[in-house]
C-alpha cells in the first residue's frame, strides 16, 4: 500500500516536471491499400510495414511525437475507399492517409481529404490528374504517374530507334490515360503509331492482340496495362517468339512484383520506368535487406519505398512546425527541400506533385541475374525536371 | 489476296487457331462441370478454385520437390482429386438431399476460402513456371508462329475430352453412372455402390480442373485469382451447351473458344462480352442449352 503510493506520487511528478511529455504531440495515420486483390503484393500488408520502418528510422518517440498507424484493405473499390476514409476522419481521428492505389479510388480519397482538412500523401496511383486537374492543397502524389511513366519509358525507346509502335491498352480509364500520354511523347519525339487494340479488362488470354501486333510490324509493342494483364501479355510474348523476332516490348507500368510473377526468362529484355530499385546503392540496398526481413523475403517495391519516403518527410514538417495542422505542414512540407535514403534529394511542388529522378531500367537475362530479386539494368536517368509534367500544362488550379 | 471483311487470311487462320485453344480450356473445364453436375445435382462453384490449385500443385511439385511438368501432369490432378473426394466425403455428401441451390452456396463458399489461402502464401501477383524444355519454342506455320507448347494444349485436351467422352457413353461403368443418374435407387438395388460411384465421379471431375490447371500453369502465371477470372465464362459455356450434357461441354467448349477468338479480330472490345450474349440468345431459344434435355 505504502509502495504503491510513493510509486504514483513519483510518477505524477515526474509528469509535470516533464515539459516535453506535456507538449507531446500524438499522430494517427492511416495506410489505405489493396491488401487482397490484384495490388496486394506491391502495396499491401508491405506498404504498412515501410510505414513502420519509417517512424522507426524518424525515432518519433524521442522527439515528442507518438505516431500510431493503422490500415486497411480498400478493395480497388472508390465507394470501399470513401467510406473508409470518412470514418477514419470523422471518428477514428487519423491524421493523414498514406498510399491508396487505384487510381479511381485515389481521386475519391483526395476529395474527402479537401472537405475534411487532412493530408494525402498517395504512393500507389498512377492517374496525372491527381496533381492535374483534381489537383488539391491536401494532396501530394509521391512516387510516379502516368505522364512520368510516358516519359521515361516512351521517350527512350524512341530514342534508342523505336520510332513505330503498336498500342495493347486495357480497356478502361486507366489504359486510356496512359496510352494518350505515351502516344504523344511518341509522336512528339518524332515517332508514329501504327496501331492500337483496346483489350477487355481484367484479360488472361492475349495472344489475338500479340498476334495483330506482330503483324503490324511496329518496332515497339507498348502495353498500356498494368497488373495480371501485363503478366500475361509479356509471357505470352515471349511464348510466340515476339522479342526474339526483334520487336521490344515496352512495359509502360510495371512494378518489380511483377517482374517477380514473371521470372526472367519470360521478363528478360522489357523496358520499364520506375523512381525506385532496391539495389542501386547501398542505402537502399541497406533499407531493403531490413524491409525484406520483415516481409517476408520480399524486396519493396516502389509504392512502398514512397510510403516510407511521404511518412518521412510528413513527421519532419510536424517536428519543424510543432503542429498536425493541415496547412501548416502542407506549407512546410512544400517549402523544405525532401531527403531521405530511398529518393535522394528532393521536392514538392505547388501543385503537390513530388520530384525526384526516375530511372529507365531493362529487364536482365537469366544469365545475367546473380541471384533473387536482381532483376534490372539502368539504362537511363531521367532528371526531374524532364521526368514530370511542367506545372504549367498540369490544368492544376493551385498554380497561378 | 482477298481479304475477309478487311482481315488478311492469315491473321484470320492465327485467330481460328488460338480460340480453338482457349476452347481446349473451356472444354475440359465445362467437361468437369457436366461431369458433376449429370451425377451429384451440384453446381461445382469451386472448379474454378480447383483449376487454379492444380497450376499450383504443378508449381509447388516443381519447386519444392523437382518433380517435372510431366510428372505433374499425372500427380496434380490425382493430388487435386483426392482432396475433392475429402470434400465430397466430409462436406457434400451432407447437403445431397437438399436443393441444389445449396450445393452451389457450399462450394463457392470453399472456393472462396481456397482463393483466401493461397493469396495469403503466395501473394496475389502469381508465380512464374516455365514451358517443359522439350515443347518451347515453335513452328512456323506460314499464317503465325505456332508455340509447340499450344499444339500440345490442344492434343492434350482433345485426348482428355474423348476419352472421358467414350468412358461415359460407350463403357460398362459409364453405363453404371449413367443408370445411378436416371434412377440412383433402382441402381443400388441392382448392388451397385452408388455412393461410391458418386464420390469417385466429384473427384473425378475434380481431377479434370486441375489437369486443366497444369496445362495452363505454363501459359498463364500461377495466380490465386486465375480460376476466378475463369470460372463465369466456364459456366456460360455449360449453359450453353446444356447442363450435364458431356457432348455439350465438349462441342460448345471448343466453338465458344472459335467465336471469342474470332470477335478478337472483328471487334476485340467485345471479346470479353459475347459468350454471354450467345448464352442469352441461346437460352431464349432453347432454355435447356444447345445439347441438353429439358427435364
Amino acid at each position: 500500500m505504502k509502495l504503491k503510493t510513493i510509486l504514483a506520487t513519483t510518477a505524477l511528478a515526474a509528469l509535470m516536471a516533464s515539459p516535453a511529455l506535456a507538449q507531446q504531440i500524438s499522430v494517427k495515420a492511416g495506410v489505405l491499400n489493396d491488401r487482397s486483390g490484384l495490388y496486394a503484393d506491391l502495396s499491401g500488408e508491405g506498404s504498412v510495414i515501410a510505414a513502420r520502418m519509417a517512424v522507426e528510422d524518424f525515432k518519433a518517440a524521442n522527439k515528442g511525437i507518438k505516431v500510431e498507424i493503422v490500415s486497411a484493405d480498400h478493395q480497388n473499390k472508390p465507394d470501399v475507399g470513401s467510406t473508409i476514409a470518412r470514418q477514419w476522419y470523422d471518428q477514428d481521428g487519423v491524421d493523414l492517409i498514406l498510399d491508396v492505389p487505384t487510381s479511381s479510388v485515389a481521386l475519391a480519397v483526395s476529395q474527402i481529404t479537401k472537405e475534411k482538412n487532412k493530408i494525402h500523401i498517395n504512393s500507389g496511383a498512377g492517374t496525372s490528374d491527381l496533381t492535374g486537374k483534381a489537383c488539391s492543397p491536401n494532396t501530394i502524389h509521391w512516387t510516379y504517374d502516368t505522364y512520368a511513366l510516358a516519359q521515361g519509358t516512351g521517350g527512350a525507346m524512341v530514342k534508342a530507334g523505336g520510332d513505330t509502335w503498336f498500342f495493347m491498352t486495357a480497356d478502361y480509364a486507366f489504359g486510356h490515360a496512359l496510352e494518350r500520354d505515351a502516344a504523344a511523347v511518341v509522336q512528339k519525339a518524332g515517332g508514329k503509331v501504327l496501331g492500337t487494340v483496346r483489350t477487355p479488362f481484367p484479360g488472361t488470354d492475349f495472344s489475338s492482340f500479340l498476334l495483330q501486333a506482330q503483324g503490324s510490324k511496329a518496332k515497339v509493342i507498348g502495353l498500356a496495362n498494368a497488373g495480371g494483364d501485363l503478366i500475361n501479355s509479356v509471357k505470352q510474348a515471349s511464348e510466340f517468339g515476339i522479342t526474339q523476332g526483334g520487336q521490344k516490348l515496352a512495359g509502360l507500368l510495371t512494378f518489380i512484383s511483377d517482374v517477380n510473377a514473371l521470372g526472367l526468362q519470360a521478363a528478360q529484355g522489357l523496358v520499364l520506368t520506375e523512381s525506385f530499385y532496391w539495389d542501386r546503392d547501398d542505402q537502399t540496398r541497406a533499407w531493403s535487406e531490413r524491409f525484406a526481413k520483415l516481409s517476408g523475403g520480399k524486396k519493396p517495391s516502389m509504392v512502398q519505398a514512397g510510403v516510407y519516403s511521404g511518412l518521412l518527410h510528413y513527421l519532419k514538417a510536424v517536428e519543424a512546425t510543432k503542429s498536425k495542422d493541415a496547412a501548416t505542414v502542407m506549407a512546410k512540407m512544400k517549402e523544405m527541400p525532401t531527403d531521405d535514403p530511398l529518393f535522394g534529394k528532393g521536392s514538392i511542388r505547388i501543385n503537390g506533385r513530388k520530384l525526384h529522378d526516375m530511372y529507365l531500367y531493362e529487364v536482365k537475362k537469366p544469365s545475367e541475374s546473380k541471384g533473387p530479386w536482381d532483376y534490372y539494368k539502368q539504362i537511363a536517368v531521367l532528371p526531374a525536371e524532364q521526368a514530370f509534367q511542367p506545372l504549367a500544362e498540369t490544368g492544376c488550379s493551385l498554380v497561378k | 489476296m482477298f481479304e475477309l471483311l478487311g482481315v488478311p487470311p492469315q491473321a484470320l487462320f492465327g485467330q481460328v487457331l488460338l480460340g480453338l485453344i482457349n476452347g481446349s480450356f473451356y472444354a475440359i473445364l465445362s467437361l468437369g462441370l457436366a461431369v458433376i453436375f449429370g451425377l451429384l445435382n451440384i453446381i461445382n462453384f469451386s472448379h474454378g478454385a480447383q483449376y487454379m490449385m492444380g497450376a499450383f500443385v504443378a508449381w509447388m511439385c516443381l519447386n519444392y520437390l523437382g518433380i517435372n511438368y510431366w510428372a505433374a501432369l499425372l500427380l496434380a490432378p490425382i493430388i487435386v482429386g483426392a482432396t475433392g473426394i475429402a470434400i465430397e466425403r466430409l462436406l457434400l455428401k451432407r447437403i445431397a438431399h437438399l436443393d441444389h441451390l445449396y450445393g452451389l452456396l457450399l462450394t463457392f463458399g470453399l472456393a472462396l476460402i481456397i482463393q483466401g489461402v493461397f493469396r495469403n502464401y503466395y501473394g496475389s501477383s502469381g508465380l512464374p513456371y516455365a514451358i517443359p524444355p522439350q515443347l518451347a519454342g515453335g513452328q512456323n506455320l506460314g499464317f503465325m508462329f505456332m508455340p509447340n507448347y499450344r499444339g500440345w494444349v490442344i492434343v492434350a485436351s482433345l485426348i482428355v475430352c474423348l476419352g472421358t467422352w467414350f468412358l461415359i457413353e460407350k463403357t460398362k461403368l459409364g453405363a453404371y453412372l449413367r443408370a445411378a443418374t436416371e434412377n440412383p435407387t433402382l441402381t443400388q438395388a441392382f448392388g451397385i455402390n452408388v455412393p461410391l460411384l458418386v464420390t469417385l465421379t466429384y473427384g473425378f471431375g475434380v481431377a479434370l480442373a486441375a489437369f486443366a490447371g497444369v496445362l495452363a500453369a505454363p501459359i498463364y502465371s500461377v495466380n490465386p485469382n486465375m480460376g476466378g477470372d475463369l470460372i463465369i465464362v466456364v459456366f456460360a459455356v455449360v449453359v450453353i451447351g446444356g447442363m450435364g450434357s458431356i457432348m455439350g461441354a465438349i462441342v460448345t467448349g471448343f466453338s465458344l473458344g472459335l467465336i471469342e477468338g474470332l470477335t478478337k479480330v472483328f471487334y476485340p472490345e467485345a471479346a470479353a462480352t459475347v459468350i454471354f450474349i450467345i448464352m442469352v440468345l441461346v437460352l431464349l431459344v432453347k432454355p435447356a442449352g444447345l445439347f441438353g434435355r429439358a427435364h
